[in-house]
């Protein structure tokens, strides 16, 4: 068998690890082995790329030294990699994904870069024929008609940058540095954001055509670099799930062009179970929210709310402290915790379990339910909770707690709004219809612990907040857990 | 048969042949993909999002081969910038999906 047989064996075989890897992805067991096999699969990959033809030939021209660069290169992106990944706290991990996802789609575009670079290199090398190698040689075949290469290097450099500054973007917004903020609600945008679509699309049609210039592969990277950015930045809030989501799936496809550029199932394979993985999540966040993906990426909510906080909760609204709830909690044999953002914001994780650890002391069942674009990425309570060691078996998916909130004595409202919003199963009017709500109103008493009565990501008044069996504890999350325990564990 | 028999290394596989091949393997995979991912649990799908986003660090193939082949100066810095990041990308990944799953395992004291 010839050498190149067996890198190719040894990219399949890393391609099989990557599908068993998302295979035992379905359970938190059999996850963890999931997730050593893929970085086993990824290992054997970056083996064999380091014994390809092109770097063999490099070596028997110059030396070892060309391995050793590699070697050096990809030591200090792993270290940089790990050091991040140990040390960034667990509760910031949508911005650490965010941040390494951009990092991902901006080595995609390099890899093209880099390509589009080399291959008239390679081709003139390959003119004066005497000098040339045989996989210079190979390569003048496939010169040939270079549309699908070029056509696959700049989607590589398109996706690739999107990827990279709309990450980036995300990453400031998930770390809510200032300058984030507020979502940008510029009206040309969508003028904005289809001018440089038009442009980007334009440049990989000059590419295709004139593979040669790399000044349009560079133009097309900043165009796609500043669309990457004004399509992220008017995204604002609860929407970020799908941002992330979104994210995740371009930088699988511009690994994917990146392949099609280097001839490379491995990277295909890998780059299209990333691809399907951030749709599907899209999807799924999307669903939760009952809205569309253009929706979500263009709309905004829309609509200004036609109901005024005032008229719902006006002289509707039982205020109540934490000796008065501990009360109510004392009798309680069900209790359902529903966290949100908030829960995130206020780091109250540790705090709840302690509530929930007191509760069960007493002989209460604690549950947790969890709404699928609860926290600001896909699963990010169950990741919060789970730091804080709240068992797995717990924490409950909505279609799955929803019926028992008729029996659950009491539900307390951590930080979250939108997804409780009765509204959005009674009233046809409201912007969050149709939306999949977590069904607390059907608890027999609901505690929601919130600063105010100021309103969601929605923003629009919360019915649930007036119902006769809403008691509001008006308090800093973490705090007002804190002393509820501590009220619980007096009586 | 004939141009069959005559297919062989020295003779470069035609491109739009080569297109196709490399797009069936993206479309079969994308299914497999699609199959797979949907059985995973919505309470696992902060993991999935960072393991995914690890695998998509398989760039790093393309990275060193770009880099490690020293056709040209700007193509080298290049690949060797994206090997830095693509590694940064798959280190990071892994590292932070087995982090969040010890916590969805709590060793047994």
């Amino acid at each position: 068998m010839s050498s190149q047989a067996w890198i190719n064996l040894a990219y399949l075989a890393a391609a099989m690890l990557f599908i068993v890897a998302f295979k035992l992805m379905s359970g938190p067991r059999t996850a963890v082995r999931g997730i050593f096999l893929g970085a086993a699969g990824m290992a054997i990959a970056i083996v064999a790329a380091l014994f390809e033809a092109p770097i063999r030939e490099a070596v028997a021209a110059r030396g070892s030294w060309p391995i050793g660069m590699l070697l050096v290169a990809g030591g200090i992106g792993a270290a940089i990699g790990a050091t991040m990944a140990l040390r960034y706290p667990m509760t910031g991990m949508p911005q650490m994904v965010a941040l390494l996802n951009g990092f991902g789609g901006a080595a995609s575009a390099f890899v093209a870069a880099a390509e589009l670079w080399n291959k008239p290199v390679v081709a003139r090398l390959a003119e004066e024929a005497d000098k040339a190698t045989p996989a210079a040689l190979a390569a003048v075949g496939d010169l040939a008609p270079w549309t699908q290469f070029s056509i696959a290097t700049a989607l590589a450099g398109l996706i690739g940058a999107v990827t990279f500054c709309g990450s980036l973007v995300a990453f400031g917004k998930l770390e809510e540095l200032p300058r984030f903020k507020k979502p940008w609600t510029d009206p040309n945008r969508h003028w904005i954001n289809l001018g440089l679509a038009v442009l980007a699309v334009a440049l990989v049609a000059g590419i295709a055509a004139r593979p040669e210039s790399f000044l349009l592969f560079l133009l097309l990277v900043i165009a796609a670099g500043a669309l990457g950015i004004t399509l992220t930045l008017p995204i604002g809030g609860a929407d970020m799930p799908v941002v992330i989501c979104l994210l995740n799936s371009y930088s699988g496809l511009a690994a994917a062009a990146a392949g099609f550029v280097i001839d490379n199932s491995v990277l295909v394979i890998a780059g299209s179970l990333v691809g399907a993985s951030g749709l599907i999540l899209t999807a799924i966040m999307c669903q939760a929210m009952n809205r569309s993906l253009v929706g979500v990426l263009f709309g905004g909510l829309g609509t200004t709310a036609a109901v005024s906080g005032d008229d719902v909760y006006e002289g509707k609204i039982k205020s109540a402290g934490a000796e008065e709830i501990a009360m109510i909690l004392e009798g309680a044999d069900r209790v359902v915790i529903v966290p949100g953002y908030g829960l995130a914001v206020a780091q109250a994780q540790h705090a709840v379990r302690e509530l929930a650890d007191a509760l069960e002391k007493r002989g209460t069942t604690v549950e947790y339910a969890i709404h699928p674009v609860a926290g600001r990425m896909p699963g990010h309570m169950n990741v919060l909770l789970a730091e804080a060691d709240v068992p797995y078996e717990k924490l409950r998916e909505m279609d799955d707690i929803n019926p028992t909130f008729p029996e659950t004595d009491v539900a307390i409202v951590i930080g979250a709004n939108d997804v409780v919003n009765p509204a959005a199963r009674n009233d046809p009017s409201s912007p969050i219809a149709g939306m999949p709500i977590l069904d607390v109103d059907k608890a027999r008493t609901v505690v929601v612990v919130k600063r105010s009565l100021s309103p969601g990501f929605a923003g629009i008044p919360n019915p649930l907040f007036a119902a006769d069996n809403t008691l509001m504890y008006f308090a800093d999350g973490k705090k007002a857990i804190l002393d509820l325990t501590a009220a619980l564990q007096q009586s | 048969m004939l141009p069959l028999l005559l297919a062989d290394a020295a003779v470069p596989e035609d491109p739009a042949a080569k297109f196709i091949r490399l797009l069936t393997v993206f479309l079969l995979a994308m299914w497999v993909g699609f199959e797979v991912i949907t059985k995973v649990p919505q309470r696992l799908h902060t993991p999935l999002t960072s393991g995914s986003n690890a695998i998509s660090g398989i760039t790093a193939v393309g990275a060193i081969v770009a880099a490690g082949s020293v056709v040209s100066v700007f193509g080298t810095t290049f690949g060797l910038v994206a090997v830095v990041f693509a590694m940064i990308n798959v280190a990071g990944g892994f590292v932070v999906t087995w982090r969040m799953l010890q916590m969805f395992n709590p060793k047994k004291k």
